[in-house]
């Protein structure tokens, strides 16, 4: 960011937040599951089940899935930037990481809805 | 141009066997190699998470699938890749704040977890996996 001209392009600072306020906010609900599931010692289905059907689990998990898609689309795309170079096939990857990464979040609220 | 000619005659390594990555290094390849990993792995592990919660019986579906070896070593694995992704990241946000840049700390950090995500690994795969 520092010593640029500013010509309207972004150079990836918002992403860059981004990618670090995902991680800790997976960072946190890692810690608070491994805590639930340490002290409930869910190994029943119905256990289980009730873990993730509680309102406030739900509401965490799913905000740790959309964490996690967006913190992945981020790093993915780097690895792509990183490793290949013609525009055409990167522009595909990056349309292709997308398309999979919608698709597992419509995927992921429909497994916690259906609780 | 003086110094650009000098620049040029600087002597290269790029040769892969010879070169020896510092251990910080390693860390920061297997941070990628684990991220990488986990994304290619996403599609299993929601289908796990899913049959895991929507009925009986596709939880014993999940029972059978998660108590096969070979699945049980690649979960294994993603664990590893997990604690990893996990702790290295935490080493990098400390990094971003500017905590612990010196070589001396980044080499201590770097040990660190690695010691600490090989142990949560061992322990949270006996918990949950055996
Ligand atoms: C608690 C969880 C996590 C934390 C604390 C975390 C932390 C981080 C941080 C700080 C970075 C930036 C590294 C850099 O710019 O050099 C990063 C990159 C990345 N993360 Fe995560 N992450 C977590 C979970 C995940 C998961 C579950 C995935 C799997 C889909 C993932 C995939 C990636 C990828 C692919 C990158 C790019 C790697 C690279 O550019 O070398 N992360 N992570």
């Amino acid at each position: 960011m520092v010593n640029r001209i500013v010509v309207g392009a972004h150079y990836g600072l918002k992403d860059w937040i981004a990618q670090r306020a995902t991680a800790v906010i997976m960072a946190v609900y890692s810690v608070i599951l491994l805590a639930a599931v340490g002290a409930l010692g869910p190994n029943t289905f119905e256990a289980w089940r009730g873990l993730f059907a509680n309102g406030f689990m739900k509401f965490i998990t799913f905000l740790f899935f959309i964490s996690l898609f967006y913190h992945a689309w981020i790093g993915v795309r780097d690895i792509w930037m990183d490793y290949v170079k013609p525009t055409g096939i990167r522009l595909v990857l990056h349309v292709l990481t997308i398309f999979v990464l919608v698709g597992y979040a419509g995927w992921a609220a429909q497994i916690l809805w259906r609780l | 141009m003086a110094e650009l000619s000098i620049k040029k005659k600087r002597p290269k390594n790029l040769d892969l066997t010879t070169i020896r990555l510092p251990l910080p290094g390693i860390l920061s390849i297997l941070h990628r190699v684990s991220g990488a990993g986990l994304f290619l792995c996403l599609p299993l592990l929601l289908w796990l998470f899913q049959s895991s919660l929507a009925t009986p019986e596709s939880f014993a579906t999940f029972k059978a699938v998660a108590a096969h070896p070979l699945v049980k070593i690649l979960l294994l694995g993603l664990l590893w890749a997990f604690c990893h992704h996990f702790c290295a990241g935490i080493r990098y946000l400390f990094l971003d704040v500017h905590m612990g840049v010196d070589l001396e700390s980044a080499r201590l950090t770097s040990k660190i977890v690695f010691a600490v995500s090989i142990a949560l690994t061992v322990i949270l795969g006996v918990a949950l996996l055996w």
